[in-house]
C-alpha cells in the first residue's frame, strides 16, 4: 500500500492549520476593533466559505488562481510556479474551507475576555504585545484550542475545494479522501475500504487526543 | 505633587466634565452609581481618551488636546486599583508580581520581599481565585506599588464585599494609602467610606464634579439639595426666607435657624438622626401624626406627618434609638424638633 495519500493529507493539514491559526486570530482580534458596519460585512465576508458549497469556494479559488486569472498568472510570470495542480494547491482550498471555523471560535473566545485584565496591565506597564501572548491568548486557550482542531479535523478532511485545485494526481497531489473517491470509481473496492479504514482510525485517534487534552484543562481548572 | 485634571468627554447621551485638583491628602471622588467616576478614573488613566482637556502631574503632562499630548497608560505612571482587583488569572501570586518587574535586575528579590511585606507567602504559589478578597486585595496592592506610581487610584476599592472583611479590608487599605506620598483618588459611592478615608471630596452629579472641598462641610453645609442627597441626608423639604426664619410651605411650620438665611435657599435637608422629641417649650417644635414605625435593626425608624402638611407632602423621618422609642409608649402623636444648627439651609 501507497502511503503517500496520507502523509500528502497530512501536510497539507498541518500546514493549513498554521496559517489558519495566525490569520484567524489575527482577524478576530482586529475585526472586533472595526466600526459596527465594516466589522459586519468583513464577518459575512470571512464566514462564506462555512456555509457555501465547497465546490462552489473551489471554483471561486481557480477564478483567481488559475494560470490564466489575475494572482496565477502573476505568480507564474513572476516566480514561475503554478498555483493549481501541485500538491500545495490543497493547502489554498483547506484554508479557505477551514479558517471560519478558528475566526469565529476564536472571536468568541475574545468577546468573553474580561477587559480589565489588559486595562490593568497596561496601567502596570506591561507591553500590548506581551499582554497579548500573556494574558489574552492564555485567558482564551479553549476557544482558541477548540477552534484550531476544528480546523484542523475540517483541513484534514477537505474534498471538494481541494478535488478542484489540486486534483488527483497519485504520488503527487492525491490525499485520503481524494485517493477513497479515485478508487472506488475505479472498481478498487478493496483498496478504497483499507484508506476509508484508516481515515476513521486517524479520526478516532484525534478525538480521543482532543479529549483526553480537555480532561486534562478540567481538572487543572479545578486545582 | 498636585494631579490637575480638567478634561470633557461625551459617550453616547452621557457627558462628562471633570475639573479639580488632588494633592497629598487622598481625594473622595463620590457620586450616584452611573455619574461617571470611573469613566473619569479610566480617563486619567489612559484607558479612555477625553476629547478634549489637559491632565497632568505637577509638570509631567499626561494628555493635552491642545498639545496633542495622549501618553499610553505605560507611560503614565498611575496605579490603578481595580474594583475586581484584576489579578492575572493564569499566574500565581508570586507570578503576578513577577510579571510587572518584568525586565527590572533583583526580580525575584523585589517579589519576595513585596510577598513579605503584604503577607502573602504561604498563598505565593496559589492562583488569584484560590486566595480570599483580603489576600486579593493586597496582592493587587502590591503589584500596584512594585511598579513605583506617582499616583494611584481606587476604582470601588471595597465594594464587591460583605461588611465584616470590608472592615477588615478598609483598614488595611487605609494603612497602606497613608505611606503613599503622591495623590490618591479614591471613587466611591459609599459616603461613610469617603468620611472616613479621605479630607477632601469632589462631588460627580451626572458627569459633572462639583469642585473640591473639605469632607466636613460636605456634612454640615452640603449647600445643595444633592449635595446633602450624596451625603446620606433624608428629609427634604421646599422653603422660603421669611425674614430672618425658613418658612416650610408644605409642612406648614417656619423654622429658625439660628443663622442669617440667604435670599436663594430653596430648600431645607434634616437628617433623620437630628429629629428629637420636643423637650416643653422647646424652639422649632414641630407638632406631627405618627404615620409608620420601621423597626430597623439598632433603630426604630418613625415616618410622621406635620400637621400642617398635605397630604401629598414628603412625610419627616426620625431615627430614634430602640429605647428611646419604647419609652414613647407609641404615640399617635408627637411633638418633635431639630436644633438650629442641625437645619441644613440648601440650594
Amino acid at each position: 500500500m501507497d502511503w503517500f495519500p496520507l502523509w500528502n493529507s497530512l501536510r497539507i493539514a498541518a500546514i493549513s492549520t498554521i496559517l489558519i491559526f495566525f490569520l484567524g486570530i489575527a482577524a478576530a482580534y482586529w475585526i472586533a476593533k472595526l466600526p459596527r458596519l465594516l466589522k459586519g460585512v468583513l464577518d459575512v465576508v470571512l464566514t462564506l466559505p462555512l456555509v457555501l458549497p465547497p465546490t462552489v469556494v473551489g471554483y471561486l479559488l481557480l477564478r483567481v488562481l488559475g494560470p490564466r486569472r489575475i494572482i496565477g498568472a502573476w505568480a507564474l510570470e513572476a516566480f514561475g510556479v503554478r498555483l493549481v495542480m501541485v500538491w500545495w494547491s490543497a493547502v489554498f482550498a483547506a484554508v479557505a474551507v477551514a479558517f471560519p471555523l478558528m475566526y469565529r471560535t476564536a472571536r468568541g473566545a475574545f468577546e468573553s475576555f474580561d477587559e480589565t485584565l489588559s486595562q490593568s496591565a497596561r496601567t502596570l506597564g506591561l507591553p500590548n504585545v506581551w499582554i497579548f501572548w500573556r494574558i489574552r491568548m492564555p485567558y482564551c486557550r479553549q476557544g482558541i484550542l477548540a477552534g484550531t482542531v476544528l480546523a484542523f479535523a475540517r483541513a484534514l478532511g477537505e474534498y471538494g475545494a481541494t478535488s478542484m485545485l489540486a486534483g488527483y494526481t497519485p504520488g503527487k497531489t492525491a490525499t485520503v479522501s481524494t485517493a477513497v473517491y479515485q478508487l472506488w470509481q475505479t472498481g478498487n473496492d478493496a483498496l478504497a475500504f483499507r484508506w476509508v479504514l484508516v481515515n476513521v482510525a486517524i479520526s478516532a485517534v484525534f478525538l480521543l487526543t482532543v479529549n483526553l487534552l480537555e480532561d486534562r484543562q478540567r481538572r487543572e481548572g479545578r486545582r | 505633587m498636585t494631579l490637575h485634571v480638567d478634561i470633557r468627554k461625551k459617550l453616547g447621551d452621557f457627558h462628562l466634565e471633570a475639573a479639580f485638583d488632588a494633592g497629598a491628602e487622598p481625594l473622595a471622588l463620590l457620586g450616584a452609581s452611573g455619574c461617571g467616576k470611573s469613566v473619569t478614573l479610566r480617563c486619567i488613566a489612559g484607558i479612555l481618551r477625553p476629547d478634549e482637556g489637559r491632565i497632568a502631574l505637577d509638570d509631567h503632562v499626561l494628555f493635552d488636546s491642545a498639545a496633542r499630548i495622549d501618553l499610553p497608560p505605560q507611560q503614565r505612571g498611575v496605579g490603578y486599583l481595580f474594583q475586581q482587583y484584576a489579578l492575572f488569572p493564569n499566574m500565581t501570586v508570586r507570578g503576578n508580581l513577577l510579571a510587572v518587574l518584568r525586565g527590572k535586575p533583583d526580580r525575584e528579590a523585589a517579589a519576595a520581599d513585596a510577598l513579605r511585606r503584604f503577607r502573602l507567602e504561604a498563598v505565593a504559589d496559589l492562583r488569584p481565585r484560590q486566595i480570599s478578597g483580603g489576600q486579593q486585595q493586597r496582592c493587587a496592592l502590591a503589584r500596584i506599588l512594585l511598579t513605583d506610581p506617582r499616583m494611584i487610584l481606587l476604582d470601588e476599592p471595597l465594594s464587591a464585599l460583605d461588611s465584616y472583611l470590608k472592615y477588615q479590608l478598609e483598614l488595611e487599605l487605609a494603612a497602606v494609602m497613608d505611606d503613599f506620598p503622591g495623590p490618591i483618588l479614591w471613587v466611591t459611592h459609599d459616603r461613610g467610606e469617603a468620611w472616613r478615608n479621605c479630607p477632601k471630596v469632589c462631588l460627580l452629579e451626572n458627569g459633572k464634579s462639583q469642585g473640591v472641598r473639605p469632607m466636613r462641610e460636605l456634612f454640615h453645609a452640603p449647600g445643595t439639595e444633592s449635595a446633602a442627597r450624596l451625603s446620606g441626608c433624608k428629609n427634604f423639604t421646599p422653603a422660603a426666607k421669611e425674614g430672618g426664619l425658613v418658612r416650610l410651605p408644605d409642612w406648614g411650620v417656619t423654622l429658625d435657624p439660628g443663622r442669617p438665611v440667604a435670599e436663594e435657599v430653596r430648600c431645607v435637608g434634616i437628617r433623620s438622626h437630628t429629629v428629637r422629641p420636643a423637650a416643653e417649650g422647646e424652639k422649632n417644635a414641630i407638632p406631627c401624626a405618627v404615620i409608620r414605625v420601621i423597626d430597623d435593626v439598632f433603630e426604630a425608624i418613625i415616618l410622621l406627618r406635620p400637621e400642617g402638611a398635605g397630604l401629598d407632602a414628603a412625610p419627616l423621618r426620625m431615627e430614634l434609638p430602640k429605647d428611646a422609642w419604647a419609652a414613647l409608649r407609641a404615640p399617635e402623636r408627637l411633638t418633635v424638633s431639630v436644633a438650629p444648627e442641625d437645619i441644613l439651609l440648601l440650594k
